[in-house]
């Protein structure tokens, strides 16, 4: 990540204050491998509003996973971001996260937004009782000591329904069920009642019943603290169930943007179209679940096409969909489609 | 790839089950007076052709129940009989000299750790074939591979190709090979398409209806995903702790459960219609160690959970033809 130390301190003044909660303007991101350059994002843009819940859904290699990391400012060494913006309102003023440098975002991470790892067992400390990881986050970030410390960590299990938090503050992971150390990293997030959380496959790996448990404390405490929440699942089914807002990404590329509900009356990208046809769904016909041909195109080719889907899309038309820059059109005000020939 | 839509069919009454299960335990010693009950008293019929699913939460047993037929692990006690041979009583270490152990393979559930990652895809082919009935002759492993990887539509190019090499669904495609090699009469997929993405998942389900159809194996398709159980089988047996508490057509099971805990899990699958907030079940699962055989194993968790419920277990019994639930409630 570049670190431009005349940024250290933005100030209010040269920064527009927007209504977002988090602007996320043409994000590119690269890494630099020995066989080539991966251009894993490329023109990224959302925004994200207080208390809402924005679904970012695609296929493994789409880039869901690296848009998360870069904005919590945690990409691999590899990765660099190559332009953008992200623009993120804090307490007191707008921060570009792109831009700040290590110890302020140290100081926004798990305060001001936190992230929920994929899996559980791998995030937490395995040698660390959970009660522990807990409180570390609140003696970074609050005045609490001493007993305090404890109480309030006692409070933030019982908060994610845990039960016996008294007894459970002192379990190591290994203790736990999936579905209670996914909770326990819930607990972690919200402890400092952050006002962004992104949750990164928060429920793979979970059963149906707790995958349900865990979905519905995410969306209870996120409403409770007009919390906004950025989701990011490959799951469209339950990205449906609990967003307002759903991107659908493709190869590093947002290709829709849209209220859920339009999004799924109405698909108008291909890919969006394709996926919501290959979900097994309750009163799908076997004959109805339509598999999408063809892989990803390889982001380290240097002649990718304008459209990343192009090569499996059959609305494919030589003529118009070879046109650069690819860009996102409004079907509506609130839905936009990155395509030349939409459905 | 045509799509052969999974027709419900009824076992006939007389045809003499492929796999039969009776009253199968399995408990693991954990210390001096303590067993962990991981399958209890299981019975379950699986005929030729049949696709059966089999679901549960983690822990459940579902892996040590497939563990059990597959012949990995030793039997407590209860029978495992295949066609005609009683299979519970054959030594682990035996089971691999047995005439059935070529009828029984198993499908995993994470492609990439499944395979060796120093056997090409053709090594991985070969070795059940080598190793199980002995075939050396170059020329005809060779024509076997490439007939199998047309089989599950794998470029024959790809043969030699290692893991690494290979994107996820291909790999899948190496697995599945593998397992219907020795034209196995029982597949038992474990979770095959749980690692692999929607656009991946659905060719992978269709390969799997097409070679059923072809080749007239029967599946017991154990999956945490309830959607792609509906698609792909024709019974479907719902496991929750260490007992079977819910078996019966696919239709039948998913439009009227009759067992709070079917009920829940159906509840709980995401979907694109709008629809009632799902019931979670509140709370822990009880403990699998040295439960009380007579109180129902979701007693505590269940919205009914009346003082019957932790008088007396409930028996399986049958609802409809066909169509068992074990819930002292079940007529409500």
């Amino acid at each position: 990540m570049t670190l431009d130390q005349s940024s250290a301190v933005p100030a209010a003044s040269t920064l527009a204050v927007t209504p977002h909660l988090l602007s996320v303007d043409q994000l590119s991101v690269e890494f630099r491998t020995r066989t080539g350059v991966v251009r894993a994002l490329e023109a990224v843009s959302f925004d994200i509003q207080p208390g809402k819940t924005i679904g970012i859904v695609g296929e493994s290699g789409s880039g869901k996973s690296v848009t998360a990391f870069t904005l919590m400012g945690v990409l691999d060494r590899a990765g660099q971001v190559t332009s953008g913006k992200a623009i993120f309102q804090s307490d007191r003023v707008a921060v570009d996260l792109l831009k700040e440098p290590e110890s302020s975002l140290r100081q926004l991470r798990g305060k001001e937004l936190s992230m929920i790892f994929q899996n559980p067992r791998t995030a937490l400390n395995p040698i660390r009782k959970v009660g522990k990881q807990i409180t570390d986050v609140l003696r970074c970030h609050t005045d609490l000591a001493g007993e305090d410390l404890r109480t309030r960590a006692i409070e933030m299990l019982a908060s994610v329904r845990i039960p016996d938090p008294d007894q459970r503050f002192d379990a190591y992971p290994y203790e736990l069920s999936g579905g209670l150390c996914q909770r326990i990293m819930i607990a972690l997030a919200l402890a400092c009642s952050p006002k962004l959380l992104i949750a990164d496959e928060p429920t793979t790996g979970l059963d149906v019943t707790t995958q349900a448990t865990v979905m519905n404390l995410i969306k209870d405490l996120a409403t409770q603290r007009q919390m906004a929440t950025l989701l990011i699942t490959h799951d469209l089914a339950m990205a449906s169930e609990y967003c307002d807002r759903i991107i659908v990404m493709h190869a590093g590329h947002v290709v829709e943007s849209a209220p859920t509900h339009s999004l799924f009356q109405a698909p108008r990208h291909p890919y969006t179209a394709k996926l919501i046809a290959a979900t097994p769904e309750a009163h799908k016909a076997f004959r109805d679940l339509i598999p999408i041909m063809g892989n990803l195109p390889d982001l380290k080719g240097a002649d990718l096409p304008p459209c990343r889907f192009s090569q499996r899309c059959d609305r494919y038309d030589p003529a118009l969909c070879t046109q650069t820059p690819l860009v996102r059109q409004s079907v509506t005000p609130e839905h936009q489609v990155a395509c030349w020939k939409p459905l | 790839m045509t799509a052969i839509v999974s027709n419900l069919i009824q076992p006939p009454p007389n045809a003499t089950a492929l796999l039969q299960v009776r009253d199968l335990c399995k408990s693991f010693a954990i210390s001096k007076n303590a067993n962990l009950q991981a399958v209890d008293r299981v019975s379950f019929d699986i005929y030729p052709g049949e696709s059966v699913g089999l679901v549960g939460e983690s822990g459940c047993g579902k892996s040590t129940l497939i563990r059990l037929i597959t012949r990995l692990l030793d039997v407590t006690s209860g029978t495992i009989k295949f066609e005609n041979t009683i299979l519970s009583t054959v030594a682990v270490r035996q089971f691999p000299q047995s005439p059935h152990r070529k009828d029984i393979q198993l499908v995993f559930q994470d492609p990439t750790d499944s395979l060796n990652p120093r056997f090409t895809a053709y090594d991985t082919i070969t070795e059940p074939l080598t190793r199980l009935t002995g075939l050396r002759d170059q020329a005809q492993l060779r024509h076997r591979a490439d007939e199998l990887a047309d089989l599950v539509g794998l470029p024959q190019e790809l043969l030699s190709r290692f893991p690494h090499q290979l994107s996820g669904g291909q790999k899948a495609r190496v697995g599945i090979a593998r397992a219907i090699a020795l034209n196995p009469q029982l597949l038992v997929l474990d979770e095959p398409t749980s690692a692999l993405d929607v656009s991946v998942q659905a060719v992978i389900l269709h390969l799997l209806a097409d070679l059923k159809e072809r080749l007239g194996m029967s599946y017991l398709f154990v999956s945490h995903d309830l959607n792609v159980v509906r698609l792909l089988c024709d019974r479907v047996l719902v496991m929750y702790l260490g007992k079977i508490i819910e078996s019966g057509p696919v239709d039948q099971v998913f439009n009227h459960p009759r067992h709070p805990y079917t009920e829940a899990l159906i509840s709980a699958i995401p979907s694109f219609e709008a629809k009632p907030h799902p019931i979670p079940l509140t709370g822990e699962p009880r403990s699998p160690i040295n439960p009380d055989p007579n109180v129902c194993r979701l007693y505590g968790r269940c919205p009914k959970g009346e003082d019957q419920c932790r008088q007396a277990m409930p028996p399986l019994e049958e609802v409809t033809p066909g169509h068992w639930a074990a819930c002292h409630f079940h007529n409500e």
